[in-house]
Order: structure tokens, then sequence, then C-alpha cells
């Protein structure tokens, strides 16, 4: 019977894992050990700044355990989605981590290097041969949306990863790639069903998280056979249990039966999970369609303006009551007092907790019953000292605002910090969750090849 | 009888399903009682309009997962994630509406 063992350490790289669940997936012997380090879960800005969501320390360490295991037992490690983004700032980001890593463990090794930004003239031909297409809730492409962003990347599937693997890398470091990706890698070009590698590769991408109690911060192994596959916790403390395997794969996805990834379908419409024994679960009959043309997703981010908030809280209730009427007439104030400031060059927005400061608009309960209240005022403007001005005069207003029947004439906000002001900085907002249309899975995803010698990881 | 949703599912949560949806997830605690609320179809798109007060057609799908026993529902986010003015980016605090729920299912 073949086998394929895939180690998946940490949901997402520089998450950290045990160093005893990860010794104990060597014990397991593992033909392979992928990580996907990638989420557009932290929002846009990572992406449009080219800045990592994650540590370097922190990935430092878990790359350090990572690659030296990998050149021990001379298996494949797969890196997906580069640096959280997977653009190329982020990438190149962690190359560096890589090179330090080989230059201090005086590692020798293949490196392949796959590139995930798109250029943006190849977006724009696509988007004049009409090769773009929005996706659900989404609006059509724009040339804009194209031409403003700041860093646009495309998912790559599991095509570009077997090709550096059969050009002899023994590490792969990918930029944005679709999660699923570095663990089916390896068993598609094994011959596996890509059905099971790729639907256990969505469970294994989140490592532990698919176990009870759920870590996204320790380790998870799956052992891939021709006609199913198990998963097996590292930890004593988790189980894999049906229910819990079976829920992740809601997790995050709209669709749970069909699961859309690069040129595929992961059908699971006749997916049976099975307890195969009190810690591991079996899974069988998931099916990959492929698609009818193959799509590659891509995200952009662009810069949206520049960001400064003032954090306060409020405890009097006469305040309490009224603070609806108080934010807009320090709105007012505002306008009124930055007459010549066009209202399009800022936005100025109050979040109240206490009142619906975390849903919002989608918050049924309409009255106030708490005793405090938590205000962040928010201004965002086309410039830092625009937003820095609208920030600090609205705080002042508020702070010293004269409602009706106000019995606390000293002041209305209590600051919890000296300067009350913070600068955010740049603040961007998602311009592209749009498919692509190739004929080549691999053509968006240029590879080099890198040998690195021993001790000499920077050259 | 009169049953409470938070005394029958032992998961409910929210998350974003990519930058545009908001998915939320009901799993109960076993598959009787998912089975029961299945078959009254309790949670409807009348429900969810109601308790986010969201116009119908901005629910996009309600769908009945057995093999975890949950059920799920997607929503247009109000805003895409991150846009200015976004209140929750990972969208994993927007489920608290769904524990009052409350329900008269058959003897």
């Amino acid at each position: 019977m073949r086998e394929i063992r895939i180690l998946s350490p940490t949901a997402i790289l520089g998450y950290g894992f045990p160093e005893e669940s990860f010794r104990e997936g060597l014990k397991r012997r593992p033909d392979v050990i992928a990580v996907d380090a990638g989420s557009t879960d932290p929002g846009p800005y990572y992406l449009g700044a080219g800045v990592s969501f994650t540590d370097r320390e922190a990935v430092l360490r878990d790359l350090r355990l990572i690659i030296r295991a990998g050149r021990e037992l001379n298996i494949p490690v797969l890196i997906g989605s580069a640096g959280g983004s997977g653009a190329e700032p982020h990438l190149m980001w962690n190359l560096d981590i890589i090179r330090e890593i080989a230059e201090k463990e005086n590692l020798s090794f293949k490196l392949a290097v796959i590139h995930a930004e798109i250029h943006k003239q190849i977006v724009l031909d696509a988007l004049n041969s009409d090769r773009t297409r929005e996706l659900p809730c989404g609006l059509p492409l724009c040339r804009e949306d194209v031409t403003g962003s700041t860093h646009i990347v495309g998912q790559m599937g599991t095509e570009p990863f077997i090709k550096a693997l059969e050009m002899g890398a023994d590490v792969v470091l990918a930029g944005r790639a679709y999660d699923p990706a570095v663990f089916a890698a390896v068993p598609i070009m094994m011959g596996f069903d890509a059905g099971l590698a790729l639907h256990m590769g969505k469970i294994l991408e989140c490592a532990a998280i698919a176990a009870t109690p759920g870590s996204g911060s320790d380790c998870m192994i799956g052992y891939l056979h021709e006609d199913c596959f198990l998963l097996e916790p590292l930890n004593t403390v988790r189980s894999c249990t049906v229910t819990s395997v079976a829920a992740h794969t809601l997790y995050e996805k709209s669709n749970p039966y069909l699961l859309p990834g690069p040129g595929t379908l992961i059908d699971l419409r006749n997916t049976v999970f099975s307890q195969y024994n009190p810690t591991m679960v079996r899974v069988s009959g998931s099916r990959m369609i492929p698609a009818p043309v193959y799509t590659i997703k891509l995200e952009g981010a662009q810069k949206a303006g520049y960001r400064t908030v003032s954090i306060a809280g409020a405890r009097d209730p006469v305040f309490i009551n009224q603070v609806e009427n108080i934010i807009e007439g320090v709105r007012a104030r505002v306008k009124d007092n930055f007459a010549g400031i066009p209202a399009e060059r800022y936005r100025l927005l109050f979040h109240i907790y206490g009142k619906n400061g975390v849903m919002e608009e989608l918050e049924p309960q309409k009255n106030i019953t708490s005793h405090e209240l938590g205000i962040i005022i928010e201004a965002v403007a086309d410039s830092q000292e625009l937003a820095n001005t609208v920030c600090s005069f609205a705080r002042s207003t508020m702070l010293h605002y004269g409602y009706r029947g106000r019995i606390s004439t000293a002041g209305n906000l209590a600051f919890p910090y000296s300067p009350s002001d913070f600068k955010a900085g740049e603040v961007y907002r998602f311009s592209l969750n749009h498919l692509i249309t190739v004929e080549d899975p691999c053509s968006l995803f240029p590879i080099e090849l890198t040998d690195i010698k021993e001790g000499q990881g920077w050259k | 009888m009169e049953v409470k949703l938070t005394d029958i599912a032992s998961v409910i949560r929210s998350k974003n399903a990519g930058p545009y949806e908001l998915t939320l997830d009901i799993i109960f605690n076993d598959r009787e009682w998912y089975d029961k609320v299945r078959r009254a179809q309790v949670i409807s798109r009348r429900l969810i309009s109601e308790l986010y007060r969201i116009p119908d057609h901005h629910i996009l799908d309600i769908i009945e997962f057995e093999p975890a026993a949950a059920i799920k529902i997607t929503v247009r986010r109000p805003m895409i994630s991150g846009d200015i003015g976004d209140s929750d980016v990972y969208g994993a605090q927007q489920h608290a509406p769904l524990l009052g729920i409350k329900f008269k299912l058959p003897e």
C-alpha cells in the first residue's frame, strides 16, 4: 500500500509550535514538511504596504527547526505565501531569513524561490481581453483598481511547486499560494489522488486547528493513501474527532461541499469522515473536479490615505445618554472649523464600544446598557498631517463639548495615554479580489533556483 | 418544547470567507439536534434577515453540512474587510445575535 506522510508544523509560519510535538512528527518519518505562511485575514495593510504580519524573530525560530529537520531527513521543505501576503517584498523578507538560517546552521541545499507578484501590465492585458472575472459580491475589475494598487499577487496552485521540485529544489520558498498547494504538491507529483491530496492540504494548512482542543500553534501529520487519508495530531493533549475535522471543513468558506482553487474544484459531497482510532480521523471520498478553464485568484491592495486615532473612555451617564448627539455636534464643529478643507480630503469616524463598536450597522441592540463606553476617534485623510489635525481637533472638541444637562464640566473623556493620539500611518484597502484566466498554471510564477553552499547562506 | 440555540449547539461562530463575505457557523451538539432543527427549518433566511436587519438578498446561502452536524449561513459583509469604517477586520465577532435564538420544536 502506497503512503505519503506530510508534516504540518503550524497553522501560519511564525505562530510557533512545541518542539516536543515537532519531534513526534519527525519520529513518524515524514516525506515532506510543508507550511503555509499566509492569509488575507489581517486585512489589506500588509499586502499594500509590503510588510509581514508575522514577526521576523518568530518566523526565524520556526523555520530554523523546519529547515534543519528537512535537511537532516533529506526531505523537501515547502513554504507557501511567504511573509503572509506573498508579494515581492514579503518573499525577499523571508528569503533573507532563510539565508541567515543557512549561514548560521552551516546548511547546503538547493533553494527554489517562486515569485507571485503579478505585473500590472499582465492584469491590464487580461482586463482588455476579457480574461478577468469578479468573485461573488465583488465588482467587475476596472483599470484604476489595477493601476492604483501598490502590490498585486496571484495565488499559485501546485504546478509551480512541482516544477520547482523537478528542477531539484530541496527547499521551496513561494510567494502567494493557494493554502493547500504546499501540502498537495508532492503527493500529486507522485501520482496520488488530487482530490484527497488537496482536501488533506486544506485541513493541514491550519495544522492542529482541526483537532480538539484546537490550536493554531501545534503540529499535525497527514498520511495520504490511495483511497483515503488519515490525520493525527502530534501533541498528546489533542485528538482529531470526526466533529473537529468536519467542523474545520466549514471554517472560513462559504460552501463546505465545493471548494474552488486554482484550476480545481474540490468536491466534498461524497466525503466520509470516520474515527480511525481515538486520536485519528480517516477521510475518504473527496474528489477533484478539474476546472473548465484554469483561473488564478488575484489579490491587490491600494493606498486609501493616512490614519490617526485617539482612544478614550466615558463614565458619565448624562454623557453616555447623549453620545449620539455629542458626536453629531463634534462633527459639525470640525466641519465648521476647517471649512476651507474640502470634505472629500478626510473622514472622521467614531467607534463607540459599549454601544455598537463591534457590529456597527449589524448590531441589533439599539440601547446602551453599559455604565461606561470606550471611544475611538479616527481620522483618515489624504495626508498624515491632515489626519493628525482632524483627530486632534475632534478629540479636544469632544473633551470639552458642552452638551445639554452637563454636570461634569471639567472634561468628558478619560484618556488612558499621553499622548492621547496615535499616528497609525498608511491605510490600504483591498482593490483586487478577482480571477484571471491563464493558459499555463506556471506562467505567472517565475522560479529561480539557487545553490546554497555550506556556510555561505548570504552568497 | 421551547429550545435555546445555545443549549443545543456547541459552536456558534463568525468569520470572513474572503474579504467580501461573512460566514456564520452553527455546529450542533449531536446529529439528533441537527436533524430536529433542520427539519423544523428554524434557521431561515427570514430569521437571519430579522436578526441582522439585512435585506434578503444580502443572505447569500444557508447550507446544511451533515458531516459536522452544522448549519452555515453566509452573508454579504456590510463593507469589504479592512475598508475605512470596518469594525471587525477578521469578522470574528459578528455571531452574537445568534446566541439569543429560541424556538419551539414539535414534541
